[in-house]
């Protein structure tokens, strides 16, 4: 899902840019406000993580290949404003130094794996969980649902980008300048290929890791106190 | 064992592991990711290559190119896997380290 460079014009990769940058703004605003210093280590440690695990890539046989970001198991952790920090910075690093994604396309990649995806995966995450206590079910299988809408919304989001491209510009042979597939073939594919097997992935690895957190240390959940089981007792 | 410290070792198994993402794509004939081909594979498909893209795309040369070394292209996996690992660890290296200048640059002074 890293767009490479040349994939997308200037019109939706400018526009990208100034999408996700206030998402930036507001990030830092927000985490000014809430992260403390002994939290930082941890927002490095799932920055870290998602780069790595953004190298795990799991073919479709003789297809494609694709694979998990992790960020909206950061967004539980840590909260979807952290979340696209921590995502972020995985992907302009990724973008920079390996390549992987391109430099024009750092906030559109921003905006779909940071932005869009933490943000919808905590949302179904709530939605699920709701205020149940740190120790529920609901948890895990909210984080693990979260993390299959999240990739999924993200996907989506880059098939449209991919599919943009031809009806904004082409040559004066009608030929593709940029991604040459249209929106009614990047979209389902893109859609298909999370739908069907990348997003399942990003589903376990987000619900076991939630689910081990639960037993071995609840405060590393965003919002969950460690004694919040105690209010259900009284 | 401090919670958090089972976490970053879990990330290190993860880097070791990280050559799985190479290898298994290899065994199972996966090409690229869709809509993250080279411009000979888009050249093959399409017949052509768009312009914009054969123009954009020249515009960056990364230092570790697809988390191996500069000159790798061809070389067998054995070799791709050990620059991967290193990627992995580097990768890991400059990642934390941002993200705890930016972290303490950030976070609520105390």
């Amino acid at each position: 899902m890293h767009i490479p460079d040349g994939y997308l014009g200037p019109q939706t990769y400018t526009a990208s840019f100034a999408a996700v940058a206030p998402f930036w703004y507001v990030a830092s605003k927000k985490l000014n406000k809430t992260l403390r210093a002994k939290n930082v280590p941890m927002l490095a440690l799932s920055a870290a993580f998602s780069f790595v695990i953004m190298m795990f890539n799991l073919p479709i046989p003789g297809g494609t290949t694709g694979h998990a970001v992790g960020a909206v198991l950061v967004a539980v952790l840590l909260g979807p404003w952290a979340a696209c920090i921590a995502v972020s910075i995985a992907l302009i690093v990724q973008a920079v130094v390996f390549g992987d994604g391109g430099i024009t396309c750092i906030g559109a990649n921003c905006l779909n794996m940071a932005v869009i995806m933490p943000f919808v995966g905590y949302g179904v995450y709530k939605l699920v969980a709701g205020r149940s206590s740190g120790k529920s079910p609901r948890r895990w299988i909210g984080a693990a649902l979260g993390g299959y809408f999240g990739l999924n919304a993200a996907a989506v989001a880059a098939g449209f980008m991919f599919g943009l491209q031809p009806m904004i510009a082409h040559d004066a042979a009608g030929g593709a300048l940029y991604a040459p597939y249209p929106l009614s073939v990047a979209v389902p594919v893109m859609a298909f290929e999370h739908l069907l097997l990348f997003g399942f992935v990003e589903a376990i690895v987000t619900g076991l890791v939630v689910a081990y957190l639960q037993k071995a240390d609840i405060s590393l959940l965003f919002g969950v106190k460690p004694d919040a089981d105690v209010e259900s007792a009284g | 064992m401090k919670t958090s410290k089972k976490l970053w070792i879990g990330l290190f198994v993860m880097v070791l592991l990280s050559p799985l993402g190479l290898i298994l794509p290899a065994k199972f004939c996966a090409g690229s990711a869709w809509g993250e081909w080279s411009s000979e594979e888009i050249h093959k498909m399409i017949g052509y290559l768009p312009s914009g893209m054969s123009r954009l795309g020249e515009k960056w040369k990364s230092p570790m190119p697809d988390y191996s070394f500069k000159g790798q292209e061809k070389a067998p996996i054995r070799t791709l896997s050990f620059s991967y690992i290193v990627s992995a660890l580097v990768g890991v290296g400059i990642v934390t380290g941002i993200t705890i200048l930016i972290g303490k640059a950030i976070a609520r002074r105390e």
